[in-house]
């Protein structure tokens, strides 16, 4: 298969399995078993794309012309490829854990559950395929609409405002400042292409270059800077398996992953460095990691919590375009992977609990580990590569990211990913802690073990088993992200 | 430009579409009286339509490039006989006003059967030919009294359409009477400015009227032309403030009436401002620049916000988009006074896309009305599982409304913000976004009616048969369609606003 086929057939596939499911929404093992074929397809595609491009970029596949210079395109770069990985990749792991989940607890509308988490997938390939910022703010449009039926999927009033919130911040800030970003970028530029090295050079000069930064910066309201970062804990209203994919891996990620595509190929690194545009941003970024572990330690409810971190950790990488070095750059694409592969299992984990004993507070975990070793094990190691120790994937981005820092001087920045670091053992270790060590009076010592079913405990563990694979693989990771950073 | 006007000698056929093109539905009306039957009004008008719809394309076939036909109506030349003047402007919403005849009327049959006592269908065909056959006049004719004559029958002949509504709900009738005196004050209003520059130039043919107000120079009679014409025609428009006969007149009328006005009648009466403003006053003209850009630039982002607002709190579908509407025809008039090439385009784009996108919908609510009898919110509720399809239609209208990529309604926004950036006005593109906000917001209340609220138990509501469904559903594909591929769209609406801001000189 070429690429261009390829391509095309990771967003297609996709579409056609939401299709299918609701062709097939009454028989249930078919509807999921075709599910997961799609899922598998999807990641085959992606390989194909992987082993015949590597780290290459490939010429812009034009669909059509929406307007003249305005086109519908994709093509294959670094960044996009490693965050298509990463998404269709965890696609199959929590397709399965979608279905244990969602048969394991009994929630209602199957059929219509799978066929929007399709065509987020879908969304979400297109995403990390545009060629351009108009194609990539189309479909980043489209995941926004395609996920809010996953947010409201209870359709009790705390999922409805739960969801409004999620649509109001998110449709709010990409329509009034990333849309008028784009526009503004192109009409000063003439283009939307992404292109290495920037589009504004010699287009845009002084406080400007900031002003525009900022429409982009809080316009992509996925990457949850502070201030508007509310939408993702109203997010967590979603049945686990969403919060897990969508807003660990694909939403959350979609939101970095465009303001690294933004920092790398509109501005160009080299052009923010010199312009100093995004000093402010790096500073915001700080103070978004810093407050959102404060807030994470606060809350008591398991997923509220995983949501603040990921708040958190999100602004590293927004910390890493902002760095405007090689490094930061390198050390914020490689956390996509890493942060997606921690958080999943931490949320999986999350579900894992409620779907088994349906509890949702971290104050009622005492002693739960004894009777859910796989869960809470796996909870520890996702914990562990999250705050970034050796031997797990996430200390490697970590350690670009202070790399970075120390390239620009910014020993600030270096302080603030320590102290951050420090916070994420003070609010994800006690977790853990509690499982194993507290006592529990309505545990008996000899209780059997409460796991739910396999499907439901099994991924988080193979999620788990990735962060260690992924601390062996990350230098590999970095060569070929590296065409992203050469000269 | 081509600006020859030969004289027509050998004509064929093909020669006398821009009077065919009136004439279709304006013969068609009386012959659906006389016929007289209840069965055959429906296929004849659908008849006439379709042929006016093939005639529009075929005009527009032959001015897209920026060529101009001129049509002496009855051989007599101008400026003493009637000329008939196409270019990519008026063919453009020639198509527009086919187009949506045609496909409301593919969706009218079961509606009309639904909503208009049997006695009347006859007459209420008859009464739509001559609404279209008015509005196709307004837009092809190059003659300003004969504007006023087709606007008066167009505008007549609406009256009697929405007191059709009385059926349904009595209002209906006080919805026609009232709109019924607006209507009348504007059309007198527009006839006085007619006056005006007719005493100041000796004229009524538009291309003479430019040349000789150039000539004039600065001129009060011309001044005081120049304030009736906008009023009266702002008052068609439904310019903020003079809107208020559209809410009641929208949600009173029978659906069909409603989503062929809503797509037509006020873009036709958009029309005749861009012509009046560009092509006979100069845009150059001083003074009619001030009152554009002092007047209705915040005339129109005071309706963007306020229209917005008050759709947001009403719980009746139907008015909630009679509101939207006054909302977006506050975009198309700021894109007017923009003065700029692609502030035209904008507004003619928006015209376009605004008027599918209104179809669709209002077709939508004229299903629930078929099906669910009613279109308030609480009889809307859970009508996403009863009616999926009607409420899928109504899901992409919404979107486009909101101006989501990949439907119509963005392609407007997108060049709007870009003609407000280009003039460097910053914050009335911020303005444009943020009122695309409130859209957002309104839209979502109606889905969420539909969709996350539970239907009443007892509730036996079926999906309207697929006569009604499939007209909606080419609306809606076609509010997609226009949001991808925009070369028909965006080409004519430049060509069109090229042709207009060309000024006078683009009228010899």
């Amino acid at each position: 298969m070429d690429t261009n086929t390829a391509i095309l057939a990771s967003m297609l596939i996709p579409a056609l399995a939401a299709v299918g499911n609701m062709l097939l929404r009454d028989s249930e093992n078919l509807r999921d078993g075709m599910t997961f074929v799609a899922a598998l397809a999807t990641f085959g595609c992606v390989m194909t794309i992987l082993s015949n491009e590597g780290s290459g970029t490939t010429d812009p596949l034009v669909l059509f012309s929406v307007m003249p210079g305005l086109d519908l395109a994709f093509n294959v770069e670094p960044l996009g490829l490693l965050f298509a990985i990463v998404a269709s990749g965890l696609w199959i792991v929590t397709h399965l854990y979608g279905v244990g989940y969602m048969r394991g607890n009994n929630e209602d509308h199957h059929a219509r559950f799978f066929c929007f988490f399709s065509i987020s997938i879908a969304a979400t390939m297109g995403i990390a395929f545009s060629a351009n910022m108009f194609t990539l703010f189309l479909f980043y449009e489209a995941l926004t609409l395609a996920t809010f039926p996953l947010v409201a999927h209870k359709g009790t009033p705390e999922a409805r405002n739960g969801a409004r919130t999620y649509l109001g911040i998110l449709i709010g800030t990409s329509i009034g400042l990333q849309l008028v970003a784009i526009i503004w970028t192109w009409m000063i530029a003439g283009t939307l292409d992404f292109t290495k090295g920037g589009i504004l050079q010699d287009h845009i000069a002084g406080p400007m270059v900031a002003v525009l930064l900022a429409l982009y910066a809080f316009g992509i309201g996925k990457a949850a800077l502070m201030p508007f970062h509310r939408w993702l804990p109203a997010a967590m209203v979603a049945p686990t398996p969403v919060s897990a994919l969508l807003h660990a891996v694909a939403v959350v990620k979609a939101g970095v992953f465009t303001m690294l595509k933004v920092g790398i190929y509109i501005f160009g690194i080299d052009f923010l460095a010199e312009t100093g545009a995004s000093e402010w941003l790096m500073w915001l970024a700080a103070f978004s990691i810093l407050a959102a572990s404060v807030v994470a330690m606060t809350k008591d409810n398991l997923k509220a919590r995983l949501a603040y971190s990921t708040v958190s950790q999100l602004s590293y990488i927004t910390l890493g375009m902002a760095l405007a070095t090689s490094m930061g750059v390198l050390g914020g694409g490689m956390h996509i992977a890493m942060h997606a592969m921690g958080k999943i299992t931490l949320f999986m984990c999350a579900g894992s609990i409620y779907v088994a004993l349906h509890k949702t507070e971290i104050s009622q975990l005492d002693g739960l580990g004894r009777i859910m070793p796989f869960t809470f094990g796996a909870f520890l190691i996702g914990a562990l590569s999250i705050i970034g120790l050796p031997p797990l994937g996430g200390s490697w981005s970590k350690w670009l990211l202070v790399m970075g820092a120390a390239d620009t001087g910014q020993m600030v920045m270096i302080a603030v990913l320590m102290i951050s670091s420090l916070l994420n053992v003070a609010y994800l270790l006690p977790i853990v802690g509690r499982g194993f060590f507290l006592p529990n009076a309505e545990i008996a010592a000899d209780a059997p073990r409460a796991e739910a079913g396999l499907l439901v405990w099994l991924p988080p563990v193979l999620t788990a088993a990735g962060c260690i694979a992924l601390f062996f693989f990350a230098g590999q990771i970095e060569i070929f992200l590296s065409p992203l950073v050469a000269e | 430009m081509s600006t020859e006007t030969v004289p027509h000698t050998a004509m064929t056929l093909v020669d006398h579409l821009p009077a065919i093109q009136v004439l279709l539905p304006f013969v068609m009306a009386p012959l659906v009286v006389v016929v007289g039957s209840r069965r055959l009004a429906w296929p004849l008008t659908f008849l006439a339509s379709a042929a006016a719809f093939v005639v529009s394309i075929l005009l527009l076939m032959q001015v897209i490039d920026g060529s101009i036909i001129s049509y002496h109506m009855g051989g007599w030349a101008p400026p003493l006989g009637i000329e008939y003047r196409v270019d990519a402007a008026n063919a453009f919403v020639l198509l527009l006003v086919t187009a949506m005849s045609t496909l409301v009327l593919l969706f009218a049959r079961r509606s009309v059967e639904d909503e208009v006592s049997a006695k009347h269908h006859a007459l209420f065909y008859t009464a739509f030919l001559l609404c279209l056959s008015g509005l196709l006049g307004v837009a092809i004719t190059g003659d300003a009294f004969n504007i006023f004559v087709f606007l008066e029958i167009s505008s007549l002949a609406t009256y009697v359409l929405i007191a059709q509504g009385s059926e349904r709900d009595k209002r209906a009738l006080t919805a026609s009477y009232d709109y019924l005196m607006m209507g009348t004050i504007g059309a007198t209003f527009f006839v006085i400015g007619i006056g005006f520059l007719y005493m100041a130039t000796g004229t009524l043919n538009l291309a003479d009227i430019a040349g000789r107000i150039e000539d004039l120079g600065d001129n009060r009679t011309v001044r005081a032309g120049f304030a009736f014409i906008v009023v009266g025609i702002g008052l068609k428009v439904a310019m903020f403030p003079l809107h208020s006969w559209l809410p009641n007149a929208y949600t009173y009328a029978p659906s069909m009436v409603t989503a062929f006005l809503a797509a037509t009648a006020t873009k036709v009466a958009v029309y005749v401002l861009l012509r009046f403003v560009f092509s006979v006053f100069d845009p150059d003209f001083l003074f009619g620049t001030n009152t554009l850009a002092f007047i209705i630039l915040p005339l129109a982002v005071v309706a963007m916000f306020s229209a917005s607002f008050v759709a947001i709190f009403q719980s009746d579908l139907k008015r909630m988009l009679a509101y939207s509407s006054i909302a977006q025809i506050g975009y198309i008039l700021l894109g007017i006074a923009f003065l700029s090439e692609t502030g035209v385009t904008a507004a003619i784009v928006h015209l376009f896309n605004h008027g599918i996108t209104k179809a669709a919908l209002f077709m939508a609510v004229g299903a629930y009305v078929f099906s669910a009898k009613g279109t308030f919110y609480d009889t809307l509720q859970g009508m996403g599982r009863q009616m999926p399809l009607t409420s899928a239609a109504v899901v992409v209208g919404g979107l486009s409304l909101i101006g989501v990529p990949g439907t119509a309604g963005f392609i407007s926004k997108w060049v709007l913000v870009e003609a407000a950036l280009e003039k460097g006005w910053w914050p009335v593109a911020l303005l444009i976004v943020l009122s695309s906000l409130l859209a957002v917001i309104y839209v979502w209340r109606v889905l969420e009616v539909l969709y996350m609220q539970p239907a009443s138990e007892s509730s036996t509501v079926r999906e309207a048969p697929m006569s009604m469904v499939i007209p909606i559903w080419i609306g809606a594909l076609a509010c997609i369609y226009f949001g991808l591929d925009t070369d028909v769209t965006l080409t004519a609406a430049r060509t069109a606003a090229q042709g207009l801001l060309a000024g006078s000189t683009g009228l010899h």
